[in-house]
This record gives structure tokens, C-alpha cells and sequence, in this order.
């Protein structure tokens, strides 16, 4: 028997939601009594596949394949269900963003494994074996138990945190049996590198209709250069195109779990507070005292936004002795 | 080419979120509507079918849901939908709706199956990748983009950093996200009118085994509460991010 963990890297370095995913995986297995593989597909170097042996996994498989260089959801899928047979699996860990969305489903009716996704806790009973999940877009929790041998999760990003316990790095380079499963074709790709993901960044700074307009945003820009964070917006910003709507996040955009979200000149609608009530700590500067966004802040500033900005910028700059 | 949309019964985004005994979900005062990001598929099919009437022969919706669901079919079948089906079982677990689903596309022959990534009520995101699965055909996850170019499929799939340009070789489903439309269609007089008259089949549910099971419903904890720092003294917010929530 084993746990697998699908880790995930861009250009070759792992996402820091795979160290969670790691160190959350190695909760379930030791609560199944079993041993912790981490399996990683894509070119990674063996001193960065290493870094996962020190969140526990006591095996690292890599398939570095250039036939997977896009991820082809049915061949993603076969060669997880490969090393999962290979490898005896019993539970099989996913990160619940797009990669876990995209194969973790069909995996599930691969293996005939009862899957829970946009899972929050670790598991709260083994037999049967329960864990909670979000729902109703974070207004609650539901309590499932999954009912087939094999177990599929997929975590949501800050549920679980980073628990370092390191093991003997021990590596296999594995190379699976591809069939002709490339059944789309990707035929173009846009992808800038170097910029810090949304949906992996520690810090977000957020703006939204408060900001008045596009030309202001080198101010969020630069609070979030110096807190090394993602930029995100609300919905009417990147309705009016004033961002890109991959920065959107909300209920219909991209939900987000960052330590710090800093919302700027955002009411809070119920929809973006969807898309962000995951956060660890929430900050929220807006003119109107009755904001929504006030009620999911932990920190609040009442005022005007264009003011509080550029003080922020310089009180973080003296804390960093900038 | 046929295409088929399925489509979720949801509350309202906006309903504030009840429940009895921890165990039901309550549904008292709950406006029901299609599901937010079914509701774009459904609007980028009748996008593409009124742009190309030659390349789009039908757009069926197709519910897994009871008899309550039909009002939010007949809705779609006002935006633009030209026929619905309701498959009558009530959903609790994604592997046997993605299961009733399948029973009916193999039976019929669409070459493009839409599903919107998740739906707002469970926040599964997983029917899509079920069904593709259980049907043996390729899916492509995070769509954004749709279109029908000269006979091919052509969509986008938002990637970490960009997007990639993908041929669909069809059948396959595609699983959409924001982007694939831009404002969900609303029915004009006219199609409200004509809904009452389109075809909604209603099939009985296909035996199936479920692979969850739902225990109960938590609410989230509330908040300590928002701590409020003077507009003029920005400085003490930094610091206390700093040296209180330990975030910076």
C-alpha cells in the first residue's frame, strides 16, 4: 500500500502548493499506516526533486517525457493510474487548482476510486473514511465519506500548510508505457515566464472599481514587487478590460487562498468574497465603512484608497529598510 | 455538428446558505438559476450557432436534476437551447451524474459536450472529466475559448502563465471557464414564447453506483472581526501585518 502525491512544477521548480501537497500527504499516510510517494511529471532537476523527500515522501518518481510536455488529460491520467498500480496506491493526492481538475476526475473512473475535491482538512476518520470539503463557493463545509478502496483528494491551496519531515531522498526515473492517448493537439502556445502566479502566490494585492480607472494601477503594481506578491482584480475591473480577467478572482474568476489578500478599493461583493474568504488574513481598504469587504477583513482601513496606497508603499519600504 | 450542454440547477449566487439539522440543504426563499458557468457554455453555443448556422445543427441542454429542475431548463430553452432533456435522479454523488449523462450521450451523437468547470452548489469540478472518461473521449479542461474554423474544433485552454491553442478532435468535452463568453444571454420575449413549445424529454435515471456519501454541513467560523487602523496612521497597519498576523 502507499499514498501518492502529484506534485507540480513551472519551468522545472515545484509550485510551493506541492510542498503542502507533500506534507498533507504525508498526514494521510501516516494515518493509513502507510508510506508517502511523491510523483512529478515534467523536466525537473534532481536537487529540486529532492526538496520533496523533506516534506516525507520516502520515494520521488519522476517522468520526464517530452511527449507530456502539455498536459493531454488522458495521458496524464494513464500514467498516474500506471504508477498508482505499480506502486499498490490507496489514496492518490491532487492539488484541487486546473492540473488537479483536469485529471483527477477521469482518474477516479479509471480506478473505480471515489473522489472529494476543494478538500479542507485531513481525514477525520479512516474508517469510514471522511474528510471536509468547501461548499456552496466557501459559504460552508460538507462532511463525505468515500466509499470505494481506493481514495482520490484534491486539496485546496492554504488548507493544510507546510510540515517539513524529512526522509532519505531516495529517486526512481520511471518511464511509462505511452500509447498513442495524445488525443488533443496543441497547436499554439502564449506562456510568459518569471511572473509570480496568481494561484500560487503567497501575497495578492487586489484592486477593483475604488482604483477608478487602469492608469492607477502602478501602485498595486508596485506594493506587490515589494511584498513579492500576485495582482489580482474584481470583477467590474476586468469586465471594463481596465486588467486582464486572468487576474479576475470571484466566484466565476479564480478562487484564491493566499497568507495575505490586500483588497483595494473593492466593496466586496458576495461573489468576490467567494473567490477569497479562503484567505489566511485579509486586509481591506475602501472609503465606505458599510463595504461588505469589512466583514471578511481582518484589517481594515476606512479611506480613500489613492491616498492609503502610496503611504502603504513607504511604510513597507521602511520595514524592508528599502 | 450537435452540441450538447449540460447544465446544473443551482441557488442563486447571491442566496444566504441554510441548513436543517446539519443535514439539508435549505431551500426555503432559494432562487434557483442555471449554473453561472453552464450559463456561458450555453450562450458560446448559441454564439457559434448564430454565427454559423451551417455548422451547428442542434444545441440540446440536458439536466440531471427532479422535477424542480424544469423551470431552470425551460430558461435555457429561452436563451436559445433547442431542445432539453432532464434525466430524473437526484444527484448526490458526481460519479453517478456523470454516469446518467454518459447512459444518454452514447445513445446520441454529439461532437461537442460543454460543461462548466464547476457548479456554485458542491463545487465538485469533476463532472466533466467523468464523463469524458466514462465515455473513452478526450476532454479539454479550462476552456476559454470555443469556436468552429472551418469544420474544426479550435478552443483555448488557460495554462499556468498564458494559453495554449488546441484542435479538439471530436467527439470530446469540453470543460469551460470564464472568458468563453462574456455576459450570459438573456431570453428575449420571443424565445420565452417559443421555450413553452420545445421539446423537454424526461428520461428515467439509469441504475448507477455511488462512489461518496454525504454526512453533514458545517458553517464557517465566524470572524473575529475586522480591527479598523486610522487612515492617517497607514504606518501601524504594516506594522501590525508584520508583527500581530505575521504575514510580511
Amino acid at each position: 500500500m502507499s499514498v501518492i502525491v502529484y506534485t507540480e512544477n513551472w519551468d522545472g521548480k515545484f509550485k510551493k502548493l506541492s510542498f503542502e501537497l507533500v506534507s498533507y500527504a504525508k498526514d494521510v499516510a501516516k494515518k493509513l499506516n502507510t508510506s508517502l510517494i511523491a510523483l512529478s511529471i515534467g523536466n525537473v532537476a534532481e536537487d529540486e526533486l529532492k526538496k520533496l523527500s523533506n516534506y516525507g515522501a520516502v520515494k520521488v518518481i519522476s517522468v520526464n517525457e517530452n511527449k507530456l510536455k502539455d498536459l493531454d488529460n488522458q495521458a496524464y491520467t494513464s500514467v498516474i493510474a500506471e504508477v498508482a498500480a505499480k506502486e499498490n496506491a490507496n489514496a492518490i493526492i491532487f492539488a484541487h487548482n486546473n492540473t488537479g481538475k483536469a485529471i483527477a476526475p477521469r482518474l477516479s473512473v479509471r480506478l473505480k476510486a471515489g473522489l472529494v475535491t476543494a478538500v479542507v482538512s485531513s481525514p477525520i476518520t479512516t474508517e469510514p473514511f471522511m474528510v471536509t470539503k468547501k461548499v456552496f463557493t466557501s459559504k460552508a463545509f460538507a462532511n463525505i465519506t468515500i466509499k470505494t478502496p481506493i481514495k482520490i483528494l484534491s486539496l485546496m491551496q492554504n488548507a493544510f500548510g507546510l510540515i517539513e519531515a524529512a526522509e532519505a531522498f531516495v529517486l526512481e526515473q520511471y518511464s511509462p508505457a505511452l500509447g498513442d492517448e495524445m488525443k488533443t493537439e496543441v497547436i499554439d502556445v502564449k506562456k510568459v515566464s518569471g511572473k509570480i502566479l496568481l494561484t500560487d502566490a503567497d501575497i495578492v494585492v487586489s484592486g477593483g472599481r475604488g482604483m477608478k480607472g487602469p492608469e492607477n494601477w502602478g501602485s498595486i503594481e508596485e506594493l506587490a514587487q515589494l511584498l513579492g506578491a500576485g495582482t489580482a482584480c474584481s470583477r467590474p475591473v476586468s469586465d471594463e478590460h481596465w486588467r486582464t480577467h486572468e487576474e479576475h478572482v470571484g466566484q466565476t474568476g479564480k478562487v484564491i487562498a493566499p497568507t495575505l489578500y490586500i483588497a483595494c478599493g473593492i466593496s466586496g461583493a458576495i461573489q468576490h468574497l467567494g473567490g477569497i474568504s479562503s484567505s489566511k488574513c485579509i486586509v481591506a481598504i475602501n472609503k465606505d465603512p458599510e463595504a461588505p469587504i469589512f466583514e471578511a477583513a481582518d484589517y481594515g482601513i476606512v479611506g480613500d484608497v489613492m491616498k492609503v496606497l502610496p503611504e502603504m508603499i513607504s511604510a513597507v519600504k521602511e520595514l524592508k529598510g528599502i | 455538428m450537435k452540441i450538447l450542454v449540460c447544465i446544473n440547477n443551482v441557488p442563486d449566487t447571491t442566496t444566504k446558505v441554510k441548513f436543517i439539522d446539519k443535514k439539508v440543504f435549505d431551500t426555503a426563499g432559494v432562487q434557483w438559476i442555471i449554473n453561472p458557468w453552464d450559463e456561458l457554455a450555453l450562450t458560446r453555443a448559441i454564439e457559434i450557432k448564430e454565427a454559423q448556422a451551417a455548422s451547428v445543427e442542434k444545441i440540446t441542454v440536458i439536466n440531471v436534476g427532479l422535477a424542480d429542475s424544469e423551470s431552470t431548463i425551460r430558461k435555457a430553452l429561452a436563451i436559445g437551447a433547442d431542445d432539453g432533456v432532464r434525466i430524473n435522479y437526484d444527484a448526490k454523488d458526481s460519479y453517478a451524474v456523470a454516469f446518467q449523462l454518459a447512459e444518454y450521450i452514447k445513445k446520441e451523437n454529439y461532437e461537442i459536450i460543454m460543461c462548466g468547470t464547476e457548479s456554485s452548489d458542491y463545487n465538485g469540478a469533476v463532472v466533466g472529466g467523468m464523463l469524458s472518461e466514462i465515455l473513452g473521449i478526450p476532454s479539454v479542461s479550462s476552456v476559454s475559448f470555443l469556436d468552429i474554423v472551418e469544420g474544426k474544433v479550435i478552443v483555448k485552454r488557460e495554462i499556468d502563465g498564458g494559453q495554449e491553442t488546441i484542435e479538439a478532435h471530436t467527439p470530446f468535452v469540453a470543460i469551460v471557464q470564464k472568458g468563453i463568453a462574456n455576459e450570459p444571454k438573456i431570453p428575449s420575449m420571443r424565445g420565452i414564447m417559443t421555450s413553452r413549445s420545445k421539446q423537454l424529454q424526461v428520461l428515467e435515471a439509469f441504475p448507477t453506483e455511488v462512489f461518496t456519501e454525504f454526512v453533514e454541513y458545517e458553517l464557517p467560523k465566524p470572524k473575529a472581526g475586522c480591527k479598523k487602523i486610522d487612515a492617517e496612521n497607514v504606518k501601524e497597519l504594516i506594522h501590525l501585518l508584520h508583527t500581530e498576523a505575521k504575514v510580511i
